[in-house]
């Protein structure tokens, strides 16, 4: 497998481009593993390659019953940031960051990360208080964050809807300088090689149907390409959590939603920044070619449809329509949806089932996509060591039985709030 | 788009509604004293893909509460009915 560098593509281009290898190997499934991991998007492939890389385990599988990052790790709005304040939550996302100042270089693939900057706008002094509280928090926890009142934020973002018109006046922004966005498949490709290079057998086409037990144990899975064994199975499967634990008899705190996204016509530089509407559940960025995404809340009610309603689309636009009114015109390419695992306090669970020989990831609500590196280091920590790294001890199954919920937007046992 | 066969009102939009949960969950007897049974009531969710039984409010008609069987897997709706008749 060839490295990939700027001296690469001159020679490759000299070529004719005829010979570039493939990115990775497609492998008939092996009879027995160490690990097969199930879900072949962002978090089982950052297993995967974590597993290799940190702890040398290297006899693993990834089973994706699709295409790689076919998922949600391919539908999302690609948002990276760390504005938490829980206990919990705060150090493993800012690992995530970490981790994505360096992606490139460490899998040699480039992940466009691009740190713009995600702005929140308020629109009440009462939510500008509890932004402020936010900032501070994250400033003490080393984070940086910025604050900016009316005037300073209308220099900042001409085109937002400063008239006296404006359905919600807008009284400042919160800014996490550090934020941005990356590409989402390259996420998954680059993860994917650099997994497979370490000699990961990477199979798709391949959904898990089952689980072969022992007595009280799991080791292995049934699949539509055959039995496999396993000393460990993983699963990272999002929003069908639900559906791979009840098949191991286990019931968990999640349901799954729909959420949706938005790409409009490419338009010239227009949004430089990530910016989230504080009086509606919208956001917008522009993506690298110039259309405008979107993203607004979830559809509502339990569904594993992976597609949108039309209530949503309308909420949406009307939101984007408040926030910027230049684009009213723009024309939409493409809106999708993907199946998310949204948990009862809005947080992850990473860690060992109480069924012997299988472990979760899961439960990533509508930010799991910024977690990937964190979530891959620390669950390829937990399957290798038998115990959480110090980052994910927090998101254990068991903290709702025991009363430590981390719950970022106090919403409440309510998985469609969070 | 849903379409919500309302008992009262009859098939209407889903946004004359506002969704509840999932229906099947019971709350446990009062003098109940397992932390368990509490814990699976507050926490525990079947989620299904597929079947699901679930609670619509009809607030923008009738203001009932209704039980929608719904696959939320095709969205498919097979039929509905006032929830206090339900639970009764
Ligand atoms: C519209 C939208 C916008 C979002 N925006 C953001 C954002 O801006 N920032 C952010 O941080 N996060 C965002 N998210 C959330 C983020 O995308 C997810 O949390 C993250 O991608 C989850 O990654 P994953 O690897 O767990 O899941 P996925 O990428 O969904 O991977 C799970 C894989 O498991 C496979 N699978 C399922 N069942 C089986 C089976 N039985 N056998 C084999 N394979 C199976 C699926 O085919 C799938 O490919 C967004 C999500 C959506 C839908
Ligand atoms: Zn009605």
């Amino acid at each position: 497998m060839s490295h990939y560098s700027a001296l690469a593509i001159l020679r490759h281009g000299l070529t004719g481009n005829r010979h570039w290898s493939r990115a990775w190997r497609d492998p008939a499934p092996k009879p027995k593993y160490d690990v097969v991991i199930v879900g072949g998007g962002g978090h089982g492939l950052a297993t995967a390659y974590y597993l290799a890389k940190e702890h040398g385990i290297r006899n693993v599988a990834v089973l994706e019953k699709g295409w790689l990052g076919g998922g949600n790790t391919g539908r999302n709005t690609t948002i990276v940031r760390s504005n938490y304040m829980i206990p919990g939550n705060s150090a493993f996302y800012d690992r995530s960051m970490r981790l994505w100042d360096n992606l490139s270089q460490d899998l040699n693939y480039n992940v466009m990360l691009s740190r713009r900057g995600y702005y929140f706008v308020f629109h009440s002094p009462g939510q500008a208080e509890g932004l402020r509280r936010r900032a501070n928090v994250m400033l003490a926890n080393g984070i940086e964050a910025e604050f900016f009142d009316r005037a300073q934020i209308m220099k900042r973002l001409p085109f937002l809807d400063y008239s006296p018109t404006a359905r919600f006046p807008i009284y400042g922004a919160f800014l996490q300088p550090r934020a941005g966005t990356a590409r989402h498949d390259a996420v998954a490709w680059g993860y994917a090689r650099g997994a497979d290079k370490q000699g990961v057998d990477i199979i798709q086409q391949c959904e898990v149907t089952n689980y072969i037990w022992d007595n009280q144990k799991i080791v292995g899975v049934e699949t539509t390409r055959g039995s496999i064994r396993a000393k460990k199975v993983a699963l990272a499967v999002a929003g069908h959590t639900s559906h791979l634990a009840a098949k191991a008899g286990l019931r968990l705190p999640i349901e799954t939603h729909i959420l949706q996204a938005f790409v409009t016509e490419p338009v010239k530089p227009l949004v430089d920044h990530v910016i989230v509407y504080g009086a509606a559940h919208f956001y917008i960025s522009q993506s690298d070619k110039g259309g405008l995404v979107l993203g607004g809340d979830l559809d509502g009610f339990n569904s594993y449809a992976q597609r949108g309603g039309l209530p949503i689309v309308e909420h949406t636009l009307q939101s984007a329509k408040a926030l910027i009114p230049s684009i009213s015109r723009l024309r939409l390419l493409r809106q999708w949806a993907g199946v998310m695992d949204m948990t009862m306090d809005g947080s992850p669970i990473i860690g060992k089932m109480p069924v012997e020989g299988l472990w979760l990831t899961g439960g990533w609500n509508y930010g799991g996509f910024k977690a990937i590196p964190a979530s891959g280091y620390c669950f390829a920590w937990t399957i290798a060591k038998g115990e959480p790294h110090p980052d994910n001890a927090a998101f254990t199954l068991e903290r709702f039985e025991r009363g430590y919920q981390i719950d970022e937007a106090g919403a409440g046992p309510y998985p469609k709030a969070h | 788009m849903l379409r919500i066969p309302c008992p009262v009102c009859g098939l209407r939009d889903e946004t004359e509604f506002s969704y509840g949960e999932d229906a099947s969950v019971r709350r446990p007897d009062m003098n109940e004293a397992d932390q368990k049974v509490w814990h699976d009531y507050v926490f525990i969710r079947d989620n299904p893909r597929g079947p699901h039984k679930e609670y619509w409010h009809h607030v923008s008609g009738c203001r009932q509460w209704i039980v929608v069987d719904r696959d939320t897997l095709t969205h498919e709706i097979f039929g509905s009915a006032l929830a206090c008749e339900v639970a009764a």
